[in-house]
């Protein structure tokens, strides 16, 4: 089936079969391979990326579902030269180890601070429950996203 | 785990999507996915059609009435959260619906899927039958409406029909200055309940409680009312010693599975502790009601 | 080492993080190649049989399909070795490759299909027609130990190796004791959960007979050498390169089937062959960890002195022993006992295979688990005696004094496998971890009930034995445009080892940071390495680089003095500049065209460095519904020296999490067929962002290793040790009132609630 949507703001259109995710869409056709697969079932949050402003599992969304849809993935977070506020804060917070679960970290307090930029730690601890990490037992990830705010409070949003 | 190959469509009318299940038996609705794509992944399903409702208008939204709510099949966790309105229109559905999964679950999942998918630990269906609501099913005979507390017969079995869609729950009204309570324990925020309680009561001009609604999920095969709580509160003055025996009573009234997560003994013991919490949180209704 | 430390022991941030921040990470599942296959795995659905019959037509019938392999298409190859305690014995239970007649794990790799995508070749997965007679399985280690039932009729036993720990006289210890106190202890079995699963991807150069393998981790260079036999090639003929890893814990990299069928399959059919591992899959396939019981007991003094230790503990192995399996029961007989002072020992420790998904090293093997036997035993002596939990630990501490002190004698390794504490002050890290804590004010708090939950508190210590050996293996290289290339065999699994690797040799050099690049893990960089596991890569694969950096450091003088006209010894290196005592000076490209390279290796005779610690803990558990809240939790560990304290904070943290998990959450449950039950994630459960916030870690540097340059001491591990006995005794203090007995793990809320839900009746609960 033919697919239309837009990827990072740029439009593209597939030829996909109805069973592929969006997961297996934006790795295996598009080539952004940012989107990380940690379970396929929905459970990992590995896979999130953001369809019409909202953060949704990748895993879960079939590609056909996304016809017409405006997608952002870890990939569209930022540009070549500069990191974001958020992907900053990350860094000087070792708010990542191996990596893996990271960009579903990044789409998801992005899609939240975007919305409430105000979360306190326990709204974004929330948020995020459904983002598992095995290596860094997510304090520096809290910590992070609670000094990213700053950034979404201002008028021009990153 | 990638699912076996189905075909799939989107049609633009219900009608359209009735005559699909109609015509392909091993056809399976979809809307927001959370619950059925785990499902296909595993292959525990292989059906050969999705029939996907994202494109049928008019089935996304939230009503308020004069005579109570009415939230389509394709309203999302999300728009419940987002709707200020119900905040203080039906602060139980609400609290329930705030313990639903997890923050990007909430984005996708819908009424009409968790109400179809009927799992025994989920909290609409709690919600439904405890609030006494009503589910609008539509079929290749047109619509029809069955009471939650008929709907659901079992784990992930309900009486829709195969070439049936949920379109609609409706809930009653709920009128201000009510008493209720939303009690779940899970393992992990965002888990399944292990148990829940839902429940709620007026008080007449004298203070008496009196219709009372009490509803179990988790605990259980499907979300049920506990009839002989309910008995042994209607009329009464809330005390310690009611408390004690109502909690006891629920108990025993449960019949909850045993599964790797809690034996049944435990899950027993849950809906003791959470009725007897619950009833204290209504009783105490000014502060809050929910945890 | 040149004046200061600019980058050692500063929060440097990781250099690896722009790539994973920018989604540009290369794990091997973002890897392909030209005409690349998809492989998927026919697995066993059940835990024992004899294979009747394999019949893959349906499967080749289906469009896209392209192979399918089996034990009939591989032939004789050897089985999977041991990388470590190849002891003899251990041959009789090896791992196939594939399995040939017989299944003994749901789980086992039994065939693979091929075909143009993942999808397709999972569909012909699901058409394989597999026939398989099953036998009777051995759903636990007690139906193993009875020996009814055997996984190998040839062995004759069900027990793979039995090790003992023995120091003094535990006979005569127990006897002249005025206490004794006996108990039962079970740690569940669980799993390391890395949340990339595993991948291969391979490539076969028919032309110039080459074997590629993708998705290297952990040991790439032993991989290597294993595969290279199991097809017949000489090891220079295949190369294992490492990309990037999501978490390894112990178990990934080692060898597994899939680490041959993969490239095997890339032979076979003349393409290059892509397999990733999905979670339910992994859930069975990756190597499982930490199932071990005991019954143990204690003899001291009426005044809480330890006098012994001696007892049985059984490892369920699961179905096969695999490349690492028997580091966890090794580990158990020698060191249950800790950072205590227990002059008479003897514990025995046996292996027994049951038909499980074999089991394998997970963070700290076999001390998670001793720790929590040793400090659930010393909880209920300090009980039983009337003593102080604090006060207890701090009295049966080795002290610096006694430093290096000698653990038991493990047989039957001998003396290869003798170790001793190196340095350290035991007693400061528990001084400092009580003040912290705020163990004085806390205590009040010991079993009482506020709000409706009951508090406890408890206090535990541990010892990590890293930096395994033998040796590590770094190559410095001076470019041509004056950077500095580190090529090191320790290889990555998310630790910042890119990083920590540049602080050392960029310090060394005297360059700036962004000047050093790491390179690492992937066999065609060194004639030899080693890798990562058992917290080596600092203390080894620094050290080496460290060594490196100083041999690089005395070739740039000597080249620098001979072009400057002065002697080696007079010349200054600073900021990637060499400088004469009348200030000429030379850059390090300038240097460089003579091609600067050094190699060196840097081994400890396998000395064990000894990081140790205290952790202490406040709970408050909610009888109601079995919940328990973690309020405070705190980990004080010495860990030589810190060269990214950033880094090291993130370990520490993330162990203690992990081991929080395996204290309340996770546990691969068996049913009594042998299928595994907690198959997916949300029935096997790891801890999330809201579950444990109110943690925090403490390094301290104060006892630097003496067995290596840096005198660093691997401190990946340590913080992870202590947590599940900490845990039990606190939930055992906080429902003290209960008579409650924590003594197995997890401490589901389940069984918590029902420890807490006897107190009306008058016995104890467990």
């Amino acid at each position: 089936m033919r697919v239309s949507f837009r990827i990072n703001g740029d439009p593209v259109a597939v030829e996909v079969e109805p069973r592929l995710h969006l997961a297996d869409c934006l790795r295996d056709v598009l080539s952004l391979t940012g989107t990380h697969l940690g379970c396929e079932h929905g459970a990992c949050g590995a896979c999130t990326v953001i369809v019409d402003g909202t953060a949704v599992r990748a895993c879960l969304m079939l590609t056909v579902q996304a016809e017409g849809t405006s997608v952002v993935t870890v990939e569209g977070l930022s540009s070549d030269d500069a990191l974001s506020p958020l992907q900053t804060a990350f860094r000087k917070h070792h708010a990542l180890q191996c990596g893996f679960c990271t960009p579903g970290m990044l789409t998801t307090a992005h899609a939240l601070l975007t919305e409430e930029p105000d979360a306190d730690a326990d709204r974004i601890r929330s948020a995020l429950s459904g983002n598992l990490c095995r290596c860094t037992g997510y304090i520096p990830i809290v910590e992070a996203v609670l000094e990213a705010r700053a950034a979404y409070r201002k008028a021009d949003k990153p | 785990m990638k699912p076996a190959p189905f075909d799939y469509q989107a049609p633009g009318t219900l009608r359209e999507a009735i005559d699909l299940l109609a015509s392909n038996p091993e056809a399976c609705v979809i809307a927001g996915g959370q619950s059925l794509m785990p499902v296909l992944a595993f292959r525990l399903a292989t059906p050969s059609l999705l029939v996907d409702l994202r494109r049928l208008p008019g089935l996304g939204n939230i009503d308020l009435r004069d005579d109570g709510f009415r939230l389509g099949a394709l309203v999302r966790w999300r728009d419940i959260e987002d709707d200020q309105r119900l905040a203080s229109a039906h602060p139980l559905l609400r609290a329930a619906i705030a313990h639903v999964a997890h923050y990007q679950i909430r984005n996708r999942g819908t009424v009409g899927g968790s109400l179809a998918h009927a799992d025994p630990a989920a909290e609409l269906p709690g919600v439904a039958v405890t609030c006494e609501g009503e589910i609008i099913l539509f079929g290749p005979t047109g619509s029809r409406t069955v009471r939650a507390g008929d709907f659901f017969t079992g784990p992930l079995s309900t009486i829709r029909q195969p070439d049936e869609i949920v379109t609609e729950l409706r809930l009653p009204k709920w009128p201000g200055g009510r008493r209720w309570a939303f009690r779940k324990y899970a393992r992990r925020e965002g888990d399944f309940a292990l148990a829940g309680i839902l429940l709620f009561y007026d008080e007449d001009r004298e203070g008496v409680l009196i219709n009372p609604h009490v509803g179990v999920i988790g605990a259980c095969r499907l979300a049920h009312r506990l009839t002989g709580v309910e008995t042994l509160l209607d009329g009464r003055a809330i005390d310690d010693g009611l408390i004690r025996r109502v909690a006891a009573m629920a108990a025993e009234e449960v019949d909850p599975p045993d599964d790797l997560h809690a034996d049944a003994a435990y899950r027993r013991g849950l809906v003791a502790t959470l009725v007897e919490r619950s009833l204290r949180a209504a009783a105490q209704q000014g502060s809050a009601a929910c945890g | 080492m040149i004046g200061t430390n600019r980058y050692i022991g500063s929060p440097v941030e990781r250099i690896e993080d722009l790539r994973f921040l920018r989604g540009r990470g290369q794990f091997v599942g973002d890897l392909k190649r030209e005409s690349m296959l998809h492989a998927a795995i026919l697995r066993s659905p059940v835990a024992h049989g004899l294979i009747a019959a394999i019949n893959p037509a349906a499967a080749l019938a289906i469009a896209g399909v392209r192979a399918v392999i089996t034990a009939k298409d591989v032939g004789g190859v050897p089985r999977i070795p041991l990388r470590l305690l190849p002891l003899p014995g251990t041959e009789r239970f090896l791992q196939p490759v594939i399995a040939a007649d017989r299944v003994r794990y749901v789980g086992e790799p039994v065939a693979v299909a091929l075909a143009d995508s993942p999808a397709l070749a999972e569909d012909g997965v699901g058409a394989i027609a597999l026939d398989i007679e099953e036998l009777p399985p051995v759903p636990d280690r007690h139906v193993s130990g009875r020996g009814d039932i055997l996984l190998y009729e040839e062995a004759g036993t069900n027990a793979a190796m039995i090790f003992t720990g023995d120091k003094g006289d535990a006979d005569a210890a127990f006897r002249d004791a005025d206490y004794v106190g006996r108990h039962r202890f079970a740690v569940q079995r669980h799993t390391a959960l890395p949340m990339e699963p595993r991948g291969v991807l391979a490539e076969w150069d028919a032309a110039q007979g080459r074997m590629t393998v993708l998705g290297a981790a952990k040991v790439p260079f032993f991989n290597r050498d294993t595969l290279a036999a199991m097809l017949g090639l000489l090891p220079a003929e295949v190369d294992l390169i490492e990309n990037d890893v999501g978490g390894g814990f112990g178990a990934r990299g080692e060898f597994y089937p899939e680490d041959f069928l993969i490239p095997f399959a890339a032979r076979h059919v003349g393409r290059p062959v892509r397999w990733l591992e999905d979670r339910r899959e992994h859930l069975t396939a990756m190597n499982h960890a930490r199932q071990a019981d005991c019954e143990i007991e204690i003899a001291c003094r009426s005044d809480g002195t330890i006098l012994g230790v001696r007892g049985e503990v059984f490892v369920d192995l699961g179905a096969y022993v695999r490349t690492n399996g028997l580091i966890q029961p090794r580990t158990l007989a020698q060191c249950l006992t800790g950072p205590y002072r227990v002059p008479n020992v003897r514990i025995t420790s046996t292996a027994l295979l049951t038909n499980k998904t074999p089991s394998g090293t997970y963070r700290a093997p076999g001390r998670y688990e001793g720790s929590f036997f040793c400090e659930r035993l010393i909880e209920l002596a300090a009980r039983d005696l009337g003593i102080d939990s604090a006060e207890m630990r701090l009295r049966n501490l080795i002290s610096g004094g006694e430093m290096p002190y000698r653990l038991p004698r493990l047989e039957p390794v001998g003396p290869a496998g003798d170790t001793e504490c190196d340095s350290g002050d035991y007693r400061e890290t528990l001084e400092r971890c009580l003040a912290e804590f705020g163990w004085e004010e806390k205590r009040a708090l010991q079993g009482r009930e506020i709000d409706g939950r009951y508090h406890g508190l408890a206090v535990a210590c541990f010892i990590e034995g890293g930096g395994a050996g033998p040796k590590e293996t770094a190559r410095l290289d001076l470019e041509a445009d004056g950077t500095a290339s580190v090529y090191v065999g320790s290889t990555a699994v998310g630790q910042g080892l890119e990083t920590v690797m540049a602080q050392i040799a960029a310090d060394t050099l005297g360059m700036p940071l962004g000047q050093v690049r790491v390179l690492h893990g992937s066999t065609p960089f060194l004639d030899e390495g080693y890798g990562a596991f058992a917290s080596r890569s600092t203390v080894l694969g620094g050290s080496a680089v460290f060594e490196a950096a100083n041999a690089l450091l005395a070739e740039i003088r000597a080249a620098a003095g001979a072009r400057l006209g002065c002697a080696a010894e007079q010349v200054e290196v600073e900021d990637g500049y060499a400088r004469a005592p009348d200030g000429r000076s030379l850059a390090f490209a300038d240097l460089a065209a003579g091609g600067l390279r050094v190699t060196t290796a840097f081994g400890n005779d396998n000395r064990l460095t000894y990081t140790y610690g205290s952790a202490a803990a406040h709970v408050a558990v909610d009888p109601g519904t079995g919940d328990v809240e973690l309020l405070d939790c705190l980990v004080v560990e010495d860990v030589g020296r810190i060269v990214n304290p950033l880094t090291l904070h993130g370990q520490a943290i993330g162990g203690m999490v992990q081991g929080l998990g395996g204290a309340f959450l996770e546990h691969l449950v068996y049913d009594a067929t042998g299928q595994l039950l907690a198959g997916n994630l949300a029935d096997y459960l790891i801890p999330t962002a809201t579950d444990f916030p109110k943690i925090r870690a403490i390094a301290l540097e104060n006892h630097r290793s003496p067995s290596n340059p840096l005198g660093v001491k691997g401190a990946g591990e340590g913080a992870i040790i202590p947590i599940g006995g900490l845990m039990a005794n606190a939930v055992a203090n906080a429902l003290a009132s209960f008579g409650a007995m924590p003594n197995q793990l997890p401490l589901s809320s389940a069984r918590v609630w029902h420890m807490g839900s006897a107190k009306k009746s008058t016995g104890s609960s467990e």
